[in-house]
């Protein structure tokens, strides 16, 4: 049994590639059930987002299943060879497969670290391969894990808390002016695809009022529905300006649109309150002398980036400490993933019988003092014989059982009801010296049992 | 106060100011809560302090200089407690609890001869509150315009740093400034008529042109200009921010006019 991850990022692949091989939502359940009609793809899950197409998957043979989801990858689109696929695809099984999907998780992994949004996507996979039912006992826990591993970096990190972006940037200097943005008002001079983001961010952050203009009125126009605001004239600008409290300015024009004295006139009208003014374009449209006048705050491109730049590195140094908490979260969902193979259950079940047998026979020998031969091997044969008929049909089950599709939810069942630690089933495994320790352990709680 | 408690009040304090200065400068969330934590047994300390004496004389006590500074330092604290806990500004303590500090240093350091007029008529009492809490307005102001002052040249130069990330808004700390004034102004303003009227009953003349009453006039016109500029002309945000920083100056040398005066003098006020 292994837990494989086939996929491609934005780092192994360009953004055409990725395009071809989204999978709407409408079609998952479709898909899902392609991947699980694949003899030996026990459990499967489908993550897509823009910046990342993986398959995530339980299957019996890991080389085996790396080809299956391969052929899957192929056939969601029609234009795709395996030709175009195979060279951007990474393949991970087991521990680096369960890492992998807990750095995605934790946004590690994504393009902007920190960034927000994988975690959602991460749960609505998982969500999506609960109703389809392709997901079991080993991707629910592992993917559970991984939201929750999400979830801990976010709160105990503060990866998520540096804007990385240009756009995101303007807000968050904004706000370091005004305590609060619902009240302020926005003016967005020109159509800049920045611009119009940076507006976008700052209604997000609960502006209300945005007033937009642009040289061509129609533009303002469409602008003005897209931000429900209100399009004034551009040769209004200038008489605009003190209403506003924020100037996003991305023009195309080759020159400055905004001189000093527009705003030193906009601040005298404004009585000294605090003008804001972001300047997303190059060349620049807001004449940087601007920056002398009181009151007026005006960040260019390279401002921003440099806000941007700082930020990074905190949330780079953030990531160190959020790798060190996925790595131990990965150890300790590896030992419980080992545990749900057959034989180590098997092999801890029979261990774990032999180990409650002796005790309980040393017990019995003891209070009877002085036995023959041939009654101790009477005694030890009736014991041996009750274990070993006791034992057999949950052996036979779990042989049996463990090749088929719910063979985890039996070996997981068996576990809790024969009290199997995740430990345990490790010590079993390698039969290293850490295994005395752990058999003394397993021993002593035993007694302790014996004792109520 | 007994001696020990107050060196317990002032070594807490000293400590807060150390892990606020600390925070300041520092990514850390723990070094906040431990001073924040300092701060408030600082607090409780002074509280009982002050209620020790309000149960051995039967007032507050706030009729020497000393007693006066260190009322002043627990209401700055205080005010700091209620704010900057409230709003969840604790990086207003990094400002406050320096000037507690060094309030409660300045009345431990004053000499003792420099204390007691008996508060013969109970004038004199509303009048010295009144202008303590008035002056406690006028030192958040002050804490405020500093604190604009930093943001708006860390913001100008485009230094992104950890106190650019810790200060308030801008906004913020303007609102601040103008409602610390119009909370200290009017205290301000009941202070100097309580303190006419004991002139009045104590020496017989509403004023006497000494010093201390000339530099309170003074401040009061100055901070009325000030409240008066940011309505009508908009003196608000950076202006109003050296404008509050300049008028606690004019506080703190009335302060010190006071501190030079001898027993009698005081009683003059």
């Amino acid at each position: 049994m292994n837990i494989i991850v086939l996929g491609l990022n934005h780092r192994t692949a360009p953004v055409e590639l990725r395009e071809l091989l989204a999978i709407p939502d409408s079609r998952i359940g479709e898909a899902l059930s392609r991947l699980r009609a694949y003899p030996g793809v026990k459990e499967a899950m489908f993550l897509g987002t823009c910046n990342r197409v993986e398959v995530y998957a339980v299957v019996e043979k890991g080389e085996w299943g790396f080809r299956k989801l391969e052929d899957f990858l192929v056939a969601t689109h029609f234009s795709l060879s395996s030709e175009d696929l195979l060279p951007h695809l990474y393949r991970y099984s087991d521990e680096e497969a369960i890492a992998h999907l807990f750095r995605v998780s934790a946004s590690l992994d994504s393009m902007v670290v920190g960034e927000p949004q994988i975690l959602g996507q991460v749960k609505q996979a998982y969500e999506l391969a609960l109703t389809h039912r392709s997901s079991g006992v080993i991707l629910n826990k592992v993917v559970k894990k991984a939201i929750s591993v999400g979830k801990s970096v976010r709160t105990n990190t503060r990866i998520g808390e540096y804007a990385v972006s240009v756009s995101y940037a303007a807000v968050e200097l904004a706000k370091k002016v005004f305590s609060n943005l619902e009240q302020q008002v926005v003016l967005l001079v020109g159509a800049g695809e920045m611009g119009k983001l940076a507006a976008q961010h700052l209604v997000n952050h609960g502006v209300k009022d945005v007033l937009l203009t642009t040289r061509n009125q129609h533009r303002a126009l469409v602008l003005a529905e897209r931000f429900q605001g209100q399009a004034v004239p551009y040769e209004q600008l200038r008489s605009t300006l003190p209403k506003a409290d924020i100037v996003i300015c991305a023009t195309g024009a080759p020159h400055f649109v905004i001189s000093k004295d527009d705003i030193e006139g906009a601040v005298h009208q404004r009585r000294n309150r605090p003008i804001f003014l972001i300047d997303i374009t190059v060349p620049r449209n807001i004449d940087p002398a601007v920056k002398d006048v009181d009151n007026a705050f005006v960040f260019d491109i390279d401002d921003l980036k440099a806000h941007v730049g700082h930020n990074q590195d905190e949330r780079l140094k953030e990531a160190a400490t959020a790798e060190k908490m996925v790595k131990e979260e990965v150890e300790s969902m590896l030992a419980w993933v080992r545990g749900l193979e057959a034989t180590p259950t098997i092999v801890a079940l029979r261990k774990k019988a032999e180990v409650i047998k002796n005790i309980e026979l040393e017990k019995a020998f003891h209070r009877l003092g002085e036995l023959s031969e041939k009654d101790r091997g009477a005694i030890e044969g009736l014991a041996s014989a009750i274990v070993n008929k006791l034992l057999h049909g949950p052996l036979v089950t779990l042989k049996a059982e463990a090749q088929s599709q719910n063979g985890f939810a039996f070996i997981e069942a068996a576990r809790r009801f024969f009290e199997l630690q995740e430990r345990d089933l490790h010590v079993f495994e390698s039969q290293s010296e850490e295994a005395e320790a752990g058999n003394e352990a397993s021993e002593e709680s035993f007694s302790q049992k014996d004792r109520q | 106060m007994p001696e020990a408690l107050s060196f317990l009040i002032l070594g807490l304090y000293f400590v807060g100011t150390l892990l606020f200065l600390a925070f300041l400068l520092h990514r850390s969330e723990v070094l906040v809560k431990v001073a924040v934590f300092v701060a408030g047994a600082g607090f409780l300390a002074h509280t009982a302090a002050l209620g020790l004496a309000i149960i051995a004389t039967g007032q507050v006590p706030i009729m020497t200089f000393r007693d006066a500074m260190s009322f002043f330092a627990w209401g700055l604290v205080l005010v700091f407690l209620v704010v900057g806990l409230k709003r969840g500004l604790q990086v207003l303590g990094a400002f406050i609890l320096p000037l507690a500090f060094l309030s409660l240093v300045s009345a431990t350091l004053a000499p003792v001869e420099a204390s007691g007029i008996a508060p013969v008529f109970q004038t004199v009492w509303v009048h010295v509150t009144l202008s303590i809490l008035g002056t406690i307005g006028f030192a958040i102001a002050f804490v405020a315009g500093l604190m604009y002052l930093m943001q708006e040249r860390l913001l100008k130069s485009k230094q992104f740093n950890v106190l650019n990330f810790k200060l308030p808004p801008l906004d913020f700390l303007d609102t601040l400034n103008q409602r610390s004034i119009l909370f200290g102004f009017p205290l301000l303003t009941l202070g100097i008529l309580t303190g006419a009227v004991s002139a009045q009953l104590t020496v017989g003349s509403y004023l006497s042109w000494n010093p201390e009453q000339v530099w309170a006039l003074i401040t009061w016109v100055f901070y009325f200009a000030v409240l008066m500029g940011r309505v009508t002309v908009g003196w608000r945000a950076k202006r109003a921010a050296y404008l509050t920083i300049v008028g606690f100056a004019g506080v703190i040398l009335t302060f010190i006019g006071i501190l030079m005066k001898s027993p009698q003098a005081i009683a003059h006020l």
